[in-house]
């Protein structure tokens, strides 16, 4: 059948063409609706794992047991299962196993931009890398075949352009035979202990040097010859560029881009008069091209930071960009923090305190924006209630109590319980703050153990996080209304003069929880425009649903947008003048 | 419409607009009509009220899924300001439509910057036969103000050079069942106007 599909709608096709029995993986932009999209096909396990590590896990498990298995993660995961990921290189499969990782050149929503193409180099292991979706489904299915063929894993890497754009797709039928998984035993291929480890590690170089001769025959390093005055090596979404901006250029398309095919490359150069290697973020291709000894040209040319973009390789190649240039300066537009979102008056009491925030990822990293401005560090997923006992640590007993570590319900879930109790075992006098909002919100809402049903939409437990941090040791726990600002300020204050490790739980769910009874929104609020005195303490919480009317009153006015307004009533404990009230 | 160009559409807007849907209508139109087509987007961050854009681009075959810079054929603007931020990646002589309607950033909203003035006059400045569509307004006659994004699509249809069952077909895909018949009519009403 022809559909157009999204290259994440196309792994999660070609999946289940490859007869796929599990898959598991931890949301992140670009890889989310890989597992979102699994989960219509049948005869499928698919599940949220609490983070990339155990979500690898759970596919090596179902590999061993024989079953073809899925791993889906954005690159920075790929950093958190990268400890299960090498030794499995050893171990090698039984059901086929396929790794997506997911990269993100240009940071659109990441904070970094890591090139994954290093982790095939230093796992050991074969990675593919297709240009559009129809290449997502074809390459998925591959992948299983080297697998099972190499007894490998093998790696899949997708970047956001690929992910999230869209085209003409052929779908297939599903492969019909495959073995039926059953418990077998084989230690020394299982179990790693170094007697065993050393012995596979031999049997890992011979695998590289067998699929480095199997990629001089694979169809997917194809050499397209036109033009023999540039040849262009290139893979991935540079391909397209490059068909884009150099149509006549010969190019050496390389579908899997470790091993690479040094033969067919040294073929091509020799074909050509000058050689290029297009390729997006680190020189890649381009560093192992020259070390055998081949004249190339790229990041000379090319940017190493930032994505692609067919102006960026006109550029490279001296072509002439048509783009028009306004000098205007236009404010800008960046996501906030949702009317009603449970984060924000934490935030604004978190500014009023004077904390130092040690921050963490998810929606709430929106809280270092202005005008609440009140994050000070985010380096990764679970790293600020670690970032917090470090600080401490070198700081005099008043300043320790300023720290302060904000961390979400799938954040805490993910990486932060651990740190949590190297904070309580080795005796840090910080504050933490977990903002329960029930759900995975920042990658689109899915579900996770706070959330009390799986990725399969099957009712699950809700992990009651006061039990859970309290049996971790904190004595100090507290649970608060973020809608009720005078007792989340009086509950931040007290717990940051507190010499102990404490935890704020907070209890309000995600606005936009679609499931019946979990949000329920309020009565929109009103400024009465006589009682506004224009104080502006209101938009000093930076909701977007209230509005400052410059040209009302002598200092200007408020008035709340009754379509966006929630009713959480944040704004109206604030205004001293009572000059906010239910909208009626 | 010639087959062996690549015809480019850049879609700006505000998280919220309904731009992915509607970039998804086009894009299967386009491909009932026999073209080669891609689209390409940035989800993420683009939602929660931040500024949003999606690239759809149809011919025999397309390479890039994403417009050489500068070589935009139609811009559809679902905000004034946003349609504005993006007119650079317009061809000289490109086609703009946008809908009249402003949405203020945060930081205007908090008073803290100004909303450009004059924004459509600019427009017009640089593209003389850009077209304004008042999509809300429309969107009320067709019964549901959800709809102007459907009303857009109805004023954009009428640039792209195919039949109209197409757009029809397209709609009826990947509009759930009961609000089909109002986004009928929003898009009769964009398509007329
Ligand atoms: C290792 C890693 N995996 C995934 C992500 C993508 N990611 C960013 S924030 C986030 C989860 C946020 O959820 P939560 O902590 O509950 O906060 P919320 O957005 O709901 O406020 C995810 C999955 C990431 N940045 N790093």
């Amino acid at each position: 059948m022809k559909e157009i599909l999204s290259g994440n709608e196309a792994v999660a096709r070609g999946a289940y063409e490859a007869g796929v029995k599990v898959a598991s993986g931890y949301p992140g932009t670009p890889s989310t609706e890989i597992l979102e999209n699994v989960i219509r096909y049948e005869n499928i396990d698919a599940s949220w794992a609490p983070n990339e590590k155990v979500a690898l896990e759970v596919a090596i498990g179902a590999s061993i047991g024989g079953g073809r298995a899925l791993a889906t993660m954005k690159h920075v995961g790929v950093n958190v299962a990268a400890d299960p990921l090498f030794t499995l290189s050893y171990t090698g499969i039984k059901g086929g196993l396929v790794l997506v990782t997911a990269d993100d050149p240009e940071l659109h929503s990441s904070q970094n931009e890591q090139d994954n193409r290093n982790y095939a180099k230093f796992a050991k292991i074969p990675m593919l890398e297709p240009s559009d979706s129809q290449e997502c489904l074809d390459f998925t299915r591959l992948a299983f075949e080297i697998s099972e063929s190499f007894d490998t894993p093998v790696m899949l890497r997708t970047t956001t352009r690929i992910s999230h754009s869209k085209s003409v797709t052929i779908t297939n039928d599903p492969v019909s035979i495959l073995p039926a998984p059953k418990l077998e035993r084989n230690a020394s291929k299982y179990v790693m202990l170094p007697g065993n480890a050393r012995v596979r590690h031999t049997i890992i170089e011979e695998r590289l040097k067998k699929l480095a001769a199997y990629a001089e025959t694979l169809e997917i390093n194809r050499s397209e010859m036109r033009d023999l005055s540039i040849g262009v090596i290139t893979s991935g979404i540079s391909y397209q560029y490059v068909r884009e901006t150099l149509p006549d250029a010969s190019v050496l398309k390389l579908g899997m881009v470790y091993p690479l095919p040094l033969k067919s490359i040294r073929e091509f150069a020799g074909r050509v008069k000058v050689l290029y290697v297009v390729e997006e973020l680190d020189p890649f291709i381009e560093e192992q091209i020259r070390a055998s000894g081949i004249t190339v040209i790229g990041k000379e040319i090319l940017p190493i930071c930032g994505e692609l973009t067919p102006g960026r390789v006109k550029k490279a190649f001296g072509i002439a960009s048509s783009e028009m240039q306004t000098s205007v300066q236009l404010p800008a537009r960046p996501p906030n923090m949702c009317p009603g979102c449970p984060h924000r008056s934490v935030f604004y009491a978190l500014h009023k305190s004077g904390a130092y925030v040690t921050g963490d990822i998810g929606c709430y990293t929106l809280g270092f924006m202005p005008p609440l401005s009140a994050m000070d560090t985010c380096i990764c997923m679970g790293a600020g209630i670690g970032n917090a006992t470090g600080i401490t640590k070198v700081l005099k007993p008043d300043e320790q109590k300023k720290v302060v570590a904000v961390i979400g319900d799938s954040t805490f879930l993910h990486s932060g319980m651990t740190a949590l109790l190297d904070m309580v075992y080795n005796n840090s006098p910080s504050t933490v703050i977990l903002l329960d909002n029930r759900i995975t919100a920042m990658t689109g809402r899915q579900e996770n153990p706070a959330s009390g049903f799986t990725l399969m939409g099957q009712e699950s437990f809700q992990v009651d996080f006061a039990e859970l941090v309290k049996s971790l040791g904190v004595r100090n726990v507290r649970k608060v209304d973020p809608y009720d600002f005078d007792d989340t300020m009086l509950a931040i204050t007290e717990e940051m003069d507190r010499p102990e490790t404490s935890v704020i739980i907070t209890n309000r769910p995600c606005v936009l929880i679609k499931r019946t009874g979990v949000f329920k929104r309020g009565t929109p609020q009103k400024v009465d425009p006589e009682t506004c005195t224009g104080c502006k303490a209101c938009v000093k919480i930076g909701c977007p649903a209230i509005i400052w009317q410059t040209d009302s009153g002598l200092k200007g006015k408020a008035v709340i947008d009754p379509q966006f307004c929630t009713g959480c009533k944040v704004c109206t404990q604030l205004c001293k003048f009572l000059a906010i009230k239910g909208n009626k | 419409m010639n087959n062996s160009i690549v015809t480019n559409i850049l879609l700006v807007g505000v998280g919220g607009q309904g731009i992915l849907v509607a970039a998804e209508i086009i894009a299967e139109a386009l491909m009932l009509a026999g073209f080669d087509v891609k689209k390409s987007e940035v989800h993420g961050m683009a939602q929660r009220g931040g500024s949003v854009v999606s690239h759809v681009r149809y011919g025999e075959k397309v390479y890039s899924p994403i417009i050489p810079e500068g070589e935009t054929d139609i811009l559809l603007g679902f905000e004034l300001l946003e349609a504005y931020r993006y007119l650079p990646l317009l061809k000289r002589d490109g086609k703009i439509v946008v809908n009249n309607l402003k949405i203020n950033p945060l930081t205007v909203s908090i008073g803290q910057e100004a909303y450009p003035e004059g924004l459509s006059d600019r427009i017009n400045h640089f593209f003389p036969d850009g077209r304004m569509v008042d999509g809300v307004a429309l969107a009320k006659l067709a019964g549901n103000v959800k709809t102007a994004n459907t009303v857009l699509l109805g004023a954009l249809s009428r640039l792209c050079g195919i039949d109209e069952k197409f757009w029809v077909s397209a709609i009826e895909r990947m509009v759930p069942g009961k609000t089909l018949a109002v986004n009928r009519k929003a898009f009769e009403l964009g398509r007329s106007s």
